[in-house]
């Protein structure tokens, strides 16, 4: 099967207006008659319900938390990017898309990309419409900051909660429409697989996490947005509930997966403490507008730091190595966060670590405190050489633009951040990778489409920040409201959907059967057992920096454990009622054929790009070295049988507007 | 760390519960009260009991999903954390720790730990939104200007994450600092005043339809509430309420 990506003809900054007045439309009357089922409610799949209700079409949205609102969206903190050029800094929506492109790598498809950039101000109006509360100045206008691998402030904000205050205006949309009957609205209710009747997506089968009830839904289509696959490797940032299995249930059917091995690992998040560990938590990357990065320049501060006998605060300036802001003067701490990862990784694994276990490094904020201090000190007309009065105006500065990271960081960390520099360290956040789509954000099943993180599109090998809240709510709101369109048009005819066929009736009875065994297997280890195990294997062989050797060897580690799975694996309680261990059992046992995917893939990919580095693929300096004369394509996967029989599709990545060049922030 | 447990457990919503004994041991101080749950689940799945149920989602204090009432106080003994961001440092070797889920009428136990907070959702159903299509057809984000202070409020409104703590800690089990926190979060906003009326009464009306209980403005919700959202919002809430029943 030929991959046809659908881009529109024409130059690029016409093809999305274009490509409108083009496809085809369904009239108001028969959208009443058309079902479409959306899987996840997060910004992608709230947003996108909302206005597909709004439209006029019959949803029924499906989440298995126990209210939409709790999609894992809401802990975003740092903020959305849109080309509004407020600040007058030079921003357009040509450089949206240009620092995009450039930021993954070269990997993206150019005509998405800049669909995004293009939509990108429409979803600041909108949000402010429906009392989405950003940040403003003291003139009442919006404010903006500055977030990595770019050189304007085009990133708003709500403090440390711009995901929540998002999800929040999405979910208040669904309101509405929930109110109004357009959305039916299944809480606790986990896809578990999806049906096709004649090669078209009909529906799924879902299971009621209450009393474990097997249901049988129909729709004419089906939207997948169940965010990211981050949750491969255990420890993540993601929410424990947070799975791929609705990618996975497609792709098992039909759907290709791309680029499975492009995984964001994020600079900044508060490194792990000790086995009991359960998530990661992330801080916010807008700290790094304020935070300089360093650890200590000789080995021996660094050991004493971490034995306790050195404090931090006591290092002079001279004794720090502030790493990226030597590496990478243009850029500074505000390199995207795969160059920021790794270089992190880099000190630590050199002996420079300043935590217990040497994973760390320090995110410093005296130096902000003083430069704001000193700027209020002279607005009030106090003294700006005091420093006791500097460091109070200047802790007041940083508290009003951080508050609740700091506060959450002293939870959790049980230190002070205004007084002794935070310690962090690189932790998986986000998946590029996912469902491969067309242009209609369409996946090569018919009728399945797939939204937000759930797909490849956007982001090639690594994401820019404040770009995963701006990509899912422009395909919710602004992209797949008009493509689901032209397919649907089709349909004007169909009529309702049975379930009463044999399609739903095998579907439902391959879902029972799988639960069954999960039950009655009675074995010996837990799920958690299985899933810490799979992560290991993933962060230690296919994590930040991933050779040929540890790959092959991850692939063997992961067959092995999947057959130790379905071997000995329990689960307590029954299979009709609330059962946590049987959900986690569903999840994790699509991560360990996913996860020999994402080796595989990883393995093939024989360049270094964006979030995916091969050692065997560097600069002298050490840094990532792209092959684009071999791999400047989409890898986009066919199931067949077993992960390791997949068959490789190439999608071939065209640069018409933007000239290929060796990405540099230096 | 050595502690003794006892947790509420209850099959499903139609049988009766109990509290049940537990030691657990080896617990570090540096442990979040979930990874201690997690600790404990993971030995009575080994030995083939069924583990304790409990809500938990992003575990950093921002999905409102954990539901813990610890010790007699909703999300534990510590000041503005949910319970996934309580950590066991603020226990003591040897503790005996209390833990039940968020009681009141209007969140029906479904099990153990996890109760049915659906009624939140179907206050926000009556008029939790402010009317406007998802067209992307509205006017510019900087035409309307938004005093700083009032945007402020608005965003500390809505900084509510709908876990339910207020209602858990109400002798009354009231919900007013919820709903009052979502009318508010809007009626601040210029956005939000044109449907400011309806939306009180709405909201209101689906708040006590659902059966929750009277407010007296005790503050034990404020005191408990993660987020620190403020009594002023209740009075705000009852000022526009008031407002909106003499317009009518």
């Amino acid at each position: 099967m030929a991959l046809d990506s659908k881009i529109p003809n024409g130059p690029i900054s016409e093809k999305w207006t274009n490509h409108k007045n083009n496809i085809k439309l369904v009239s108001p009357a028969n959208k009443r008659q058309i079902d479409v089922i959306v899987v996840g409610t997060g910004l992608a799949g709230g947003s996108a319900s909302a206005t597909l209700a709004e439209l006029g079409y019959n949803v029924k949205a499906f989440c298995f938390q126990d209210s939409p609102r709790r999609a894992h969206s809401i802990a975003a903190q740092g903020g959305i990017n849109a080309a509004k050029n407020y600040q007058g800094d030079g921003d357009s929506v040509y450089r949206l898309f240009y620092d995009t492109v450039k930021g993954g790598d070269y990997r993206s498809r150019e005509a998405n990309v800049y669909r995004l950039a293009e939509v990108s101000a429409n979803i600041i109006d909108q949000c402010v419409a429906q009392g989405v509360p950003f940040a403003r100045d003291y003139g009442g206008l919006l404010d903006n900051r500055s977030f990595g691998g770019v050189l304007v402030s085009r990133t708003f904000y709500a403090k440390g909660q711009t995901g929540q205050q998002l999800l929040l205006g999405a979910y208040s949309a669904m309101n509405r429409q929930i109110a109004r009957g357009k959305i039916k609205m299944y809480n606790r209710h986990e896809m578990m697989d999806i049906v096709l009747v004649d090669g078209k997506a009909r529906g799924i089968i879902t299971r009621n996490l209450i009393n474990g009830k097997i249901e049988r839904h129909s729709a004419h289509a089906v939207v997948i947005a169940s965010g990211g696959y981050g949750n491969l490797f255990y420890l993540s940032t993601n929410a424990m509930g947070s799975n791929v299995s609705a990618s996975w249930k497609i792709h098992k059917k039909g759907a290709f997966f791309a680029n499975p091995c492009f995984t964001q690992i994020h600079p900044t998040c508060i490194p792990v403490s000790g086995d009991h560990q359960s998530k990661l938590t992330l801080m916010s990357e807008s700290l790094r507008n304020d935070g300089r990065i360093w650890v200590p320049k000789s080995k021996s501060d660094a050991i004493a730091i971490r034995e306790g006998r050195l404090k931090p605060t006591e290092l002079s300036e001279d004794q720090r190595d502030y790493y990226l802001e030597r590496r990478y003067p243009a850029f500074g701490n505000l390199v995207p966060r795969d160059v920021a990862s790794r270089a992190a990784k880099e000190r630590c694994d050199a002996g420079y670590g300043v935590n217990k276990t040497g994973e760390a490094v320090f995110l410093d904020f005296a130096s902000a405190i003083v430069r704001y201090g000193k700027e209020k000190a002279l607005l009030k007309g106090l003294d700006q050489s005091d420093d006791n009065i500097v460091g109070k105006l200047g802790k007041e500065v940083i508290k009003s633009k951080y508050g609740n990271l700091f506060q959450m960081y002293e939870k959790i960390v049980d230190q002070n951040p205004y007084e002794t520099p935070m310690m962090i360290y690189p932790a998986v956040h986000y998946t590029m990778g996912g469902v491969w789509v067309d242009y209609n954000l369409m996946t090569t099943i018919p009728g399945c489409f797939a939204i937000g993180e759930a797909n490849f599109s956007d982001h090639g090998a690594n994401r820019l920040g404040a770009s995963a809240l701006m990509q899912g709510l422009a395909d919710g709101y602004f992209v797949l409201p008009y493509t689901i369109g032209d397919y649907l048009a089709e349909d004007i005819r169909t009529g309702q959907i049975s379930t009463e066929t044999k399609e739903f009736e095998d579907a439902e009875k391959s879902v029972k059967e799988k639960i069954k065994f999960l039950i009655q297997n009675k074995g010996t280890k837990s799920v958690d057992y299985f899933h810490k195990k799979l992560g290991k294997i993933i962060w230690n062989k296919c994590g930040m920096s991933r050779n040929e050797k540890g790959l092959k060897e991850a692939i063997k580690e992961i067959q092995s454990l999947r057959e130790d799975f379905y071997k000995n694996i329990s689960v307590p309680g029954t299979s009709d009622s609330f059962n946590e261990s049987l959900a986690k059992a569903t999840r994790v046992s699509d991560f360990l054929e996913l996860g020999e995917l994402f080796a595989k893939d990883a393995l093939e990919r024989t360049e270094s790009c964006g979030g995916h580095f091969r050692e065997e693929s560097q600069s002298k300096e050490g840094e990532a070295l792209r092959d684009d004369k071999n791999f400047t394509f989409v890898s986009a996967w066919e199931s067949n049988g077993s992960p390791s029989n997949s068959i490789l599709h190439k999608e071939i990545l065209n640069y018409e507007n933007i000239e290929l060049k060796t990405r540099s922030y230096k | 760390m050595r502690l003794k447990l006892k947790i509420w457990r209850q099959k499903n919503s139609q049988e009766k519960g109990e509290m049940v004994s537990y030691n657990i041991e080896d617990i570090s101080p540096d442990m979040s009260f979930l990874e201690m749950m997690d600790v404990l689940n993971e030995q009575l799945t080994l030995k083939g009991v069924d583990p304790v149920a409990f809500d938990h989602d992003c575990r950093e204090g921002i999905c409102g999903s954990c539901s813990m009432f610890i010790n007699g106080e909703a999300h534990g003994p510590d000041r503005l954390v949910t319970t996934c961001q309580l950590h066991m440092r603020k226990f003591k070797d040897g503790d005996t720790i209390y833990i039940e889920p968020f009681r009141a009428n209007t969140f029906p136990v479904i099990k153990d730990l996890v109760v049915d907070r659906s009624a939140f959702d179907r206050i926000q159903h009556a008029g939790g939104y402010i009317s406007i299509n998802t067209s992307g057809n509205t006017q510019d984000a900087n035409a309307i200007p938004i005093e700083k202070n009032s945007a402020d409020k608005a965003f500390d409104a809505a900084t509510c994450i709908g876990c339910g703590a207020c209602v858990a800690t109400c002798k009354n089990s009231s919900a007013m600092l919820f709903v009052s926190a979502k009318v508010s979060q809007f009626s601040l906003l210029p956005q939000g005043k044109v449907e400011a009326n309806e939306r009180v009464l709405n909201m209101v009306k689906q708040m006590d339809e659902e059966g929750f209980g009277n407010c007296t403005n005790t503050g034990a919700c404020e005191v408990e509430c993660p987020k620190g959202i403020s009594l002023e919002n209740i009075a705000r809430m009852n000022r526009d309420f008031i407002k909106a029943k003499i317009s009518k």
